[in-house]
C-alpha cells in the first residue's frame, strides 16, 4: 500500500463508497471467460462438495457430490467438471494450425472467487494429476488432463498474468474500499463497497453482505452454521438412503442437497459476473495486450507439451525450475510495476511521491543543440523542465517519459530552487537520423511532460544450468519422471476413502461433540 | 480473596469464569496492546455470550465436519499406538526404547472429574523415571493465567530417555507434499508452546521440557499420519511476555471505572436480564485497540471494529502509518483537502504535508484540474 491509496482508502470510508485506484484497468478480462466456483467439506484437505462453473451467465452448470468422502463419487465429479473446463480449453485449440511455437490467436481465463478459489484449484490439481486412466484404480482418462491443466493456471496466479484471476484481487487492485485489505478478501463486501445497492452507503451494504445467512460465503470453505444446519442433514439423509437401498429416497435427497447447494453459489455466481462487468466498465491499459502476448505463448507452449504427451507437473519443483520460476516472476513483478505506471497517471502519481519520477511543465527547450565535441557532430536537443515534484535523481542519470518511453534522457542539472525545481535534460535517442528532430519528438515549450526513473527495458534473465547439470550444492540432477504403481496408491492408501466408518465419523462425529460440549 | 480478584469476580458478575484453553491462552498473544482484550481474559469473562448480548455477536464458529474429521484421525492414531504413533515418535525424537509405555490418562477410574484427572497426571509424570513410562495419552496440566488456574490438555507428550520431554500435537490439517498450511501451522506452534510453558511449571527442574515439539498430520488426502518437528522457541518467548502483561493487570485495572461490569445478570434460566445498551457503555469504557487481525481471533471484534469506524486503524496498521498515524480519517481528509491555511498541529507538519500532496496528485490524476 501506498500513501496514495491509504488515502483513497480513507476517501472511502469517508464517503460510504468504494474509491478508484486506477485511472485503467491493469488486467486482461476474456470475452468469454470461465467462471468457477468451487466450495469444499469443511476440514478435509481437497473434498470437492460442488462447484458452479460455466462461460454464460444465464446458464451456470451446478455439479454436486452427494458423498463427498467417497473417493469415486470424487472422480466422477473431476469427470465432470473435466467436461466443462477441458471443453472451454479445447476451443481455443480447436480449428487453428498455427505454425510451430507460435501461438495460438487467444486463450482461456479461469476466474475464481478469491486466492482460497486459486489454493482449492491448485489442490484439486494435485489430487488428479497422477491418477492413472488404465490399470488399478484407473480414472477416465479426462481427469488426470484435467488435474495438469488446473495445476499449470493455479501456477499461473499472478498480477501480471491473466490466464486465471481472482475477483477479489483484480477488483482490489483497481478499487480502494472503506474497509480493511484483510475484509477485502470477502467478495460479497467488496462488491458492496464498489456497487452498493441505490439508496446505501457501502458500509451499510457491506454489513449486509457480511453475514452468512443472507450472503453465503463465496467460498471455498461453506458457512459453518450452513454445515451444521442444513448440510449435515442432507449428507446424513442421503447415507441413509443409501444404506436402506432406497432409491427413490436417495434421489429426493440428492434433490434437496442440489437445492440447498444451488441457492448458496447462485449470489456468488452473479456477484462473480457483476464483478466481471464492472472490471470491463474500466478501459484496458496500453500494456495490458504486451503482458497477455506471454500468456498467449505460455499457453500453447503447455498445450503443446501435453499434446505430445507431456508427464504431470512434478510434486516438488526441482532446484533449477524453482529458481527459474523465482527468477520470472520476480522479472514479471518489476515489468509490470513500470508497465502501469507508463499507462496510468495514478500509479505515476506513486512515484512523483517518492521521487521517482516528476511532472512538470517545459519552460525552454533547444531542440536543434548538436553535441560537436566529437568527429562528428550528434543531434543532443536540451529541454528545461520545471517542477513542483520533488527530484531525487541528479546529474548523469538516465530518465525515460512515458510520451516516448524509447527516448532516453539524461540528467545535466538539478536547480532546487525555494518552492520548484529547475531540471536540464538532454535527449539521445529516438528523433529521427537526421541533424534536425523529426516532428513531434522533442518536447516543446510549455508542454507538460513526466519523467521517472523506472524503465520499460527487458531484464535478460541469468543463465541456468541444465537439468543434468545441476550442483550438487541443490541435490544433484533430480531424477527423471517415470510413471509408478505408486502414483496410482499414493496417498489413497489404507481404505481411507472407501472407508464407510471414517465417513460416518465425519459426519456424525462433529455433531455429537458440539453437543457433548454443550 | 486478594483485591485483584474481586475486582475481577465483579468485572465478571455473577456468570462463571470461562475456562482458558490453549486456544485462548494463544490468542492472547495476537493482540498485545489492547487493554480491554487483556481485562476480559484476565476476569475470565465469556467474551462470546458478552458480546452477543451487547448486540455484536462473534463471526466464529467451527465447521462439525472439521471437528469430525479431528476427532477421527486422533482416534486411528490412538486405538492402535503401535501401529503409526509409535514408530513416528521414534523417528522424530530418536526414541531408542524398544517398548514403549501408552498412558491414557482420559479419566481416572472411570472419573473425569479436572482435579483427579490432573493430580493423576502430576503423580505420574513427576515419578522417578524408572517408574514412570513414556507416552501420556491426554495428560491434565494446570496453567495459572491471571491469578487463576486454567486446565490444559495436550493430545499427547512423550519422554525420552534422557528425561526430556515433548509436547506432541495432533492436527488434522493435512501436509501436502511437505507443505502444509502457514496459518494453521502457526497456531499449532504457538499452542505447543502453551504446552511447554504449562509442562515446565509443573516439572521445575525434575526433567527438561524440550522447545522442539512434534506436530503430527495426515500425509497428502489420506489419514496416514506423518510427523514434523516445530521449534517454539520465538512462540515460548512471545507468550512469556504476554502473560507477564496479564499477570500486571492491577496496572490495567487501575484505569477502570469502579463502576464497570460485564455481568449479564443472568435469571435463573441463564438468560440475561442486563440491559443492552448499557452493558455496552461498560465495555467501551475500557479502551480497545482495534486492528483488522482482530476478526481472526476475538469474539469482540465486531463490537469493536464497530467502535474504531472512522478511525485509520480500522482500515489497517499500513494504512495508518501511511497516514502518518493520525488517527481520524475526519483529520486525515480535513489535512489533505481543507483549503489552506489550514490549522495543522506542529507535530503532524510533515504528515500533513504529505497527506496534501497525495490528494493534489490524486485530485489532478483523476482528471480534476483545480
Amino acid at each position: 500500500m501506498t500513501v496514495l491509496t491509504s488515502l483513497a482508502r480513507i476517501e472511502a470510508a469517508s464517503l460510504g463508497r468504494a474509491q478508484l485506484i486506477r485511472t485503467v484497468r491493469h488486467v486482461h478480462v476474456s470475452d468469454r471467460p470461465l467462471v468457477l466456483i468451487p466450495i469444499g467439506l469443511a476440514g478435509e484437505p481437497c473434498a470437492p462438495l460442488a462447484a458452479m462453473v460455466g462461460d454464460d451467465r444465464l446458464r451456470p452448470r451446478l455439479l454436486v457430490v452427494a458423498s463427498p468422502l467417497n473417493r469415486d463419487e470424487r472422480f466422477a465429479f473431476a469427470a465432470d467438471l473435466a467436461s466443462v473446463v477441458l471443453g472451454y480449453i479445447g476451443s481455443y485449440l480447436a480449428g487453428h494450425e498455427p505454425a510451430d511455437k507460435e501461438p495460438y490467436p487467444d486463450a482461456p481465463q479461469l476466474i475464481v472467487p478469491n486466492a482460497g478459489g486459486v489454493a482449492f484449484t491448485r489442490l484439486l490439481g494435485r489430487s488428479i494429476r497422477f491418477r492413472p486412466a488404465v490399470g488399478e484404480g484407473a480414472v477416465p482418462a479426462a481427469v488426470p488432463v484435467l488435474g495438469r491443466w488446473l495445476t499449470y493456471l493455479a501456477e499461473r496466479s499472478h498480477p501480471s498474468a491473466s490466464l486465471i484471476l481472482t475477483a477479489t484481487g483484480a477488483l482490489a487492485a483497481h478499487w480502494a474500499t472503506g474497509q480493511s485489505a484483510v475484509e477485502d478478501e470477502n467478495l460479497a463486501t467488496l462488491l458492496a463497497w464498489i456497487a452498493p445497492p441505490p439508496g446505501m452507503s457501502g458500509a451499510d451494504a457491506a454489513l449486509v453482505a457480511e453475514d452468512p445467512a443472507r450472503c453465503p460465503p463465496a467460498g471455498p470453505a461453506t458457512d459453518p452454521g450452513f454445515d451444521r444446519d442444513v448440510l449435515a442433514g442432507r449428507l446424513t439423509a442421503i447415507r441413509d438412503a443409501r444404506n436402506a437401498a432406497d432409491m427413490a429416497a436417495e434421489q429426493r435427497a440428492i434433490a434437496a442437497l442440489e437445492r440447498e447447494l444451488r441457492e448458496v453459489l447462485t449470489p456468488t455466481w452473479r456477484l462473480m459476473w457483476q464483478g466481471i462487468d464492472l472490471l470491463r466498465s474500466l478501459p484496458e491499459a496500453g500494456h495490458v495486450a504486451d503482458r497477455r502476448k506471454g500468456d498467449l505463448a505460455s499457453f500453447a507452449g503447455y498445450a503443446r507439451y501435453l499434446a505430445d504427451g507431456g508427464f504431470p507437473q512434478p510434486r516438488k519443483d526441482a532446484a533449477v525450475d524453482a529458481a527459474r520460476r523465482l527468477v520470472r516472476l520476480e522479472g514479471d513483478q518489476q515489468r509490470l510495476e513500470a508497465q502501469m505506471a507508463y499507462d496510468d497517471p495514478l500509479v505515476m502519481a506513486e512515484y512523483r511521491m517518492t521521487g521517482a519520477a516528476f511532472e512538470g511543465v517545459v519552460t525552454h527547450a533547444e531542440p536543434a543543440r548538436l553535441d560537436e565535441s566529437g568527429r562528428k557532430a550528434k543531434l543532443r536537443p536540451w529541454i528545461w523542465v520545471e517542477t513542483t515534484d520533488e527530484v531525487t535523481a541528479g546529474p548523469g542519470s538516465e530518465l525515460r517519459s512515458p510520451a516516448r518511453p524509447g527516448q532516453k534522457a539524461v540528467v545535466i542539472d538539478v536547480d532546487q530552487q525555494e518552492h520548484r525545481t529547475l531540471v536540464t535534460l538532454e535527449l539521445q535517442n529516438g528523433m529521427g537520423r537526421g541533424l534536425s528532430p523529426a516532428p513531434g519528438s522533442v518536447p516543446e515549450a510549455d508542454d507538460v511532460v513526466c519523467y521517472t526513473t523506472l524503465t520499460l527495458d527487458f531484464q535478460p534473465s541469468p543463465e541456468f544450468p541444465s537439468r543434468e547439470d545441476t550442483p550438487w550444492t541443490h541435490g544433484g540432477p533430480p531424477p527423471e519422471y517415470v510413471a509408478t504403481d505408486l502414483d496410482a496408491t499414493e496417498a489413497w492408501d489404507g481404505a481411507d476413502w472407501a472407508d464407510d466408518a471414517y465417513a460416518s465419523e465425519v459426519l456424525d462425529g462433529g455433531l455429537a461433540v458440539e453437543e457433548g460440549a454443550q | 480473596m486478594t483485591g485483584t480478584e474481586e475486582q475481577l469476580a465483579r468485572l465478571r458478575g455473577g456468570q462463571l469464569p470461562k475456562t482458558h484453553n490453549a486456544r485462548t491462552i494463544a490468542a492472547l498473544a495476537t493482540n498485545p496492546g489492547c487493554t480491554r482484550r487483556a481485562v476480559l481474559d484476565a476476569a475470565a469473562v465469556d467474551k462470546a455470550e458478552v458480546a452477543s448480548r451487547a448486540g455484536y455477536p462473534a463471526p466464529f464458529g467451527m465447521s462439525p465436519f472439521a471437528l469430525g474429521r479431528g476427532v477421527a484421525f486422533e482416534r486411528r492414531l490412538k486405538d492402535e499406538p503401535e501401529k503409526d504413533l509409535l514408530m513416528l515418535l521414534r523417528e522424530a525424537l530418536d526414541l531408542d526404547i524398544a517398548e514403549v509405555g501408552f498412558t491414557d490418562l482420559n479419566e481416572v477410574g472411570g472419573s473425569t472429574d479436572l482435579a483427579v484427572r490432573h493430580e493423576r497426571t502430576r503423580r505420574l509424570l513427576t515419578a522417578a523415571p524408572d517408574q514412570r513410562g513414556t507416552l501420556f495419552d491426554h495428560p491434565l496440566l494446570r496453567f495459572a493465567v491471571g491469578g487463576r488456574h486454567a486446565y490444559l490438555e495436550p493430545d499427547l507428550i512423550a519422554f525420552r530417555h534422557d528425561d526430556t520431554v515433548h509436547v506432541v500435537e495432533i492436527k488434522s490439517f493435512a501436509i501436502i507434499d511437505d507443505q502444509a498450511d502457514g496459518a494453521k501451522v502457526a497456531a499449532a506452534a504457538i499452542q505447543s508452546a502453551v504446552y511447554v510453558l504449562a509442562l515446565r511449571d509443573l516439572l521445575g527442574d525434575r526433567a527438561a521440557v524440550h522447545d522442539q515439539t512434534v506436530l503430527i498430520a495426515p500425509k497428502d488426502f489420506s489419514l496416514t499420519p506423518v510427523a514434523a518437528t516445530l521449534d517454539v522457541r520465538k512462540q515460548i518467548s512471545v507468550l512469556r511476555r504476554q502473560l507477564s502483561r496479564i499477570a500486571a493487570i492491577d496496572d490495567l485495572l487501575e484505569l477502570i471505572p469502579a463502576d464497570v461490569t460485564f455481568s449479564l445478570e443472568p435469571d435463573r434460566g441463564g438468560q440475561s436480564r442486563r440491559d443492552p445498551a448499557e452493558l455496552l457503555r461498560d465495555i467501551r469504557r475500557v479502551q480497545a485497540s482495534y486492528a483488522p487481525q482482530c476478526l481472526a481471533s476475538c469474539e469482540m471484534c465486531y463490537l469493536c471494529r464497530d467502535e474504531a469506524s472512522g478511525t485509520t486503524g480500522a482500515l489497517g496498521k499500513s494504512v495508518r502509518e501511511e497516514a502518518g498515524g493520525i488517527e481520524s480519517i475526519q483529520k486525515v481528509l480535513a489535512y489533505a483537502y481543507e483549503k489552506d491555511p489550514y490549522p495543522v498541529p506542529e507535530d503532524v507538519t510533515e504528515a500533513a504535508a504529505i497527506l496534501r500532496r497525495a490528494a493534489t496528485l490524486r485530485r489532478r490524476s483523476l482528471g480534476d484540474p483545480t
